[in-house]
């Protein structure tokens, strides 16, 4: 079984500590491209949650069984095994979806975030802690991809969630800005996701050094007591 | 004897003194324009200008810098000129807000303020509007309408719709909608004869306006505010492909002449290469800089899809222009070449 403690280190690295895509800065490509709203980011990210935590359990289990010189073709097949099986998923059950996301549904093999995992993590890990880490890596992106696309939908056309419809059919998009909204269509080009995650970043470590600075207020007097 | 320590500097060369010079030589483009396209310019030059002290004064104060210091050296006003000058004079009001802002925050501030960013903020401020709003971008004023300053500044201010009536293609898009049909029913001397659109040696009211620039630019070159290497440059590599082109075939293209007297390119030339933070600082590298924003110009210009290509030239290059500046250190005074 797994320790609290290290369910909440493995949850707080995933989720914040080393967010994928604020602190890792991996994954850049399906970041850009899927992020157009908030609806296609936050599916990819499932989809990734679930490759993630899938071949976190894979790998961990036959990490004694793979020899250390091949592990890297050995890792991207088992990969592309469990990718194929979600591609196949999406397709059948959100297939209109599928389309939008396109090619970026089976590249989720080579997504650096799932092999730097696999790597850095599952190999060296019991199953259970390494499932754990592929899904709170993947939260970490799903939140953070959801900000971004939230907010390049919300610049770019005033509005948020569409294309909710695709995934359940009854809900609609919700047109936040007036109707007359012109849009700015640089948030929704590729330069409005680097804009937008260099401000995400920028705001990630403006809380942290706000953080800091209250760490040390606290510790300071004790310090000064001690 | 008194002896006093080098450098002799034998100008006043301040910020302010300069920013204060370089908006004097827009004044004759800017006298220009009023006369061509109305005093709703004036309008827009103000917008901008509030627009522009606003976002620097807030930018300053976030990041802990003295406020009047930075605000009166004048950086921010000749960006929101050289803004309001490059956009359409009829544009909606947000439209001018929207890119003086990004200019003033995004590109000029979050990359360090004044001398720290790499790249042009007035041509940042028209990259992003025309590749987000290139049909409000594109609407400039048909030469010689009539409508009042009041009814101009309501159109600014949304308070009248806009008519498509009030806009006319620029001499720029006209040639380029004809190279487009391409069927051999034009040529460019019957078209260019033609004085609705242009008038004696380039657009017709456009001539003028870019004149007034060159102008401005010329005082600018005689008060040494700027050397000659860049605009020059700029002018060479523009002229030397229009003038290929047109000998090679004068059907299809415009004289160089034209195309130096037709959009940004005079205003590009001495406000925009001349820059000495995103620019080249080398004299080689400003005849490089310079020569290869005019080719880029031209090529996007007549060959691409934007109404214009100064902007997006000058923008790549300012990528360039730290290589282009490490490659072209002149050898050390008392060295024969470099080191």
């Amino acid at each position: 079984m797994i320790e609290r403690d290290e369910f909440r280190s493995i949850a707080e690295n995933g989720v914040w500590k080393q967010n994928t895509s604020l602190i890792q800065i991996l994954g850049l490509c399906p970041l850009l491209a899927v992020t157009t709203n908030m609806v296609n980011g936050v599916m990819l990210s499932l989809a990734t949650i679930l490759v993630m935590a899938l071949s976190g359990v894979a790998v961990a289990s036959l990490r004694n069984f793979i020899p250390h010189e091949i592990r890297i073709p050995v890792f991207i097949l088992i990969v592309a095994a469990l990718v194929t099986v979600v591609d196949l998923l999406f397709n059948a059950k959100l297939h209109e979806l599928y389309v939008i996301l396109g090619i970026f549904i089976p590249l989720i093999v080579t997504n650096c975030i799932v092999l730097a995992r696999v790597e850095a993590y599952a190999a060296k890990n019991p199953p259970l802690q390494a499932t754990l880490d592929g899904i709170f890596m993947g939260v970490g992106m799903l939140w953070t991809l959801a900000l971004l696309g939230g907010l390049r939908e919300l610049i770019g056309a005033g509005t948020l969630f569409s294309g909710i419809d695709l995934v359940f059919p009854d809900l609609k998009p919700l047109q936040l800005l007036p109707a007359d909204y012109p849009g700015l269509l640089l948030a929704i080009l590729p330069p409005g996701a680097f804009i937008l995650l260099g401000c995400l970043i920028a705001w990630k470590n403006w809380v942290e050094a706000r953080a800091a600075a209250r760490q040390q207020r606290r510790a300071a007097p004790v310090a000064a007591g001690g | 004897m008194e002896f006093t320590t080098p450098p002799y500097l034998l100008k006043n060369a301040s910020v302010q003194r300069v920013m204060l010079q370089v908006l004097a030589a827009l004044l004759p483009g800017v006298g220009a324009y009023v006369w061509i396209f109305g005093p709703v310019i004036v309008v827009q030059l103000a917008l901008a200008t509030a627009t522009a002290l606003a976002a620097e004064a807030a930018m300053l104060k976030l990041r802990d810098k003295p406020i009047s210091l930075f605000l009166t050296d004048g950086s921010a006003v000749v960006t929101a000129w050289l803004i309001a000058l490059t956009f359409p004079p009829l544009s909606p009001w947000w439209l001018i807000v929207t890119g003086t802002l990004f200019a003033i925050v995004v590109a000029k501030h979050l990359y360090g303020g004044l001398g720290q960013n790499p790249f042009n903020p007035a041509m940042i401020a028209f990259a992003v509007c025309i590749v987000s709003f290139p049909a409000l971008m594109s609407q400039w004023p048909a030469v010689g309408m009539k409508v009042d300053l009041g009814d101009q500044v309501r159109v600014v201010f949304g308070l009248l719709p806009r008519l498509d009536a009030i806009s006319g293609a620029t001499p720029l898009d006209t040639l380029k909608t004809a190279l487009k049909l391409e069927d051999g029913q034009f040529s460019v001397a019957a078209l260019l004869a033609n004085q609705e659109v242009f008038g004696f040696f380039a657009g017709r009211g456009w001539e003028w306006v870019t004149g007034g620039y060159l102008l401005g630019g010329l005082w600018l070159w005689q008060r040494g505010i700027i050397s000659w290497h860049a605009p020059i440059a700029f002018a060479g590599g523009l002229s030397l492909l229009a003038g290929a082109l047109w000998l090679a075939n004068p059907a299809q293209f415009a004289n160089p002449l034209f195309h130096l007297f037709s959009g940004g390119a005079m205003l590009g030339a001495w406000f925009i290469v001349t820059d000495p933070v995103s620019g080249c600082t080398t004299p080689k590298g400003k005849l490089i800089f310079g020569f290869s924003a005019g080719v880029l110009a031209y090529i996007i210009r007549v060959f691409g899809g934007y109404p214009d290509g100064v902007a997006f030239a000058v923008l790549l290059l300012n990528i360039c222009a730290p290589l282009i500046d490490h490659y072209t250190q002149p050898a050390i005074f008392g060295m024969k070449d470099k080191a």
